[in-house]
């Protein structure tokens, strides 16, 4: 019963993920594209812990914790190359 | 019992996550889309991680998943406050329909 939902909770991510691809194309400016990569990358940590359930390798969740770091540290990284010195007072 | 929570806990994570992608394509504005991304990948990402923690009950797992948890409630809405921040300084296309917008009529920007 859990494989079964963990299948078809993939093929949910899995159509959500093209969806986010037309956004990413399509996105007028870049930090459309940005959030944009921010939620594929979030779709593709939910594919990961699928497959743990899956295939049932508890492994997998030392990937979901790099994932989860390496999207904020690279979400912050865009945002301070994109203003690049520029503020609010 | 647990089979049929980590199975409507998966589910509705996906669902969730499906929701903010369909938000993110169908909304006119960088600032309705943000909102749209992180509050429900927050929760969708919650969920997916409830259903793997129910379905491998051991400590180890426990432990990794609620930091996990955790960690995504600490620096998902701080990724999207910076970004959002980002796009104003820049200057992207609003929505015409805002009323107003205090950050632009009492700021000035300030290079460093």
């Amino acid at each position: 019963m859990i494989i079964l939902g963990a299948k078809i909770a993939l093929y949910i991510l899995i159509a959500s993920f093209f969806l986010i691809m037309v956004r990413l194309l399509k996105g007028p400016t870049l930090p459309d594209r940005v959030i944009s990569l921010d939620l594929l990358a979030f779709v593709a940590l939910g594919i990961v812990l699928l497959n743990m359930i899956i295939t049932g390798e508890l492994e997998y969740l030392d990937i979901v914790i790099v994932i989860s770091l390496v999207i904020f540290i690279a979400t912050v990284a865009i945002a301070k190359y994109l203003t690049k010195g520029k503020d609010y007072e | 019992m647990s089979e049929w929570i980590a199975f409507f806990a998966l589910i509705a994570g996906a669902l969730f996550v499906l929701i903010s992608a369909i938000g993110l394509l169908r909304l006119p504005d960088l600032f309705m889309r943000m909102h749209a991304t992180t509050k429900t990948t927050s929760l969708g990402m919650t969920l997916i991680l409830i259903g793997v923690i129910v379905t491998f009950p051991t400590w180890s797992v426990l432990i990794k998943g609620v930091l996990i948890i955790a960690f995504i409630f600490l620096t998902n809405p701080l990724g999207a406050h910076m970004i959002s921040k980002a796009g104003h300084l820049l200057g992207t296309q609003k929505w015409d329909r805002y009323v107003r917008d205090d950050l632009e009529s009492s700021n000035h920007i300030k290079n460093t």
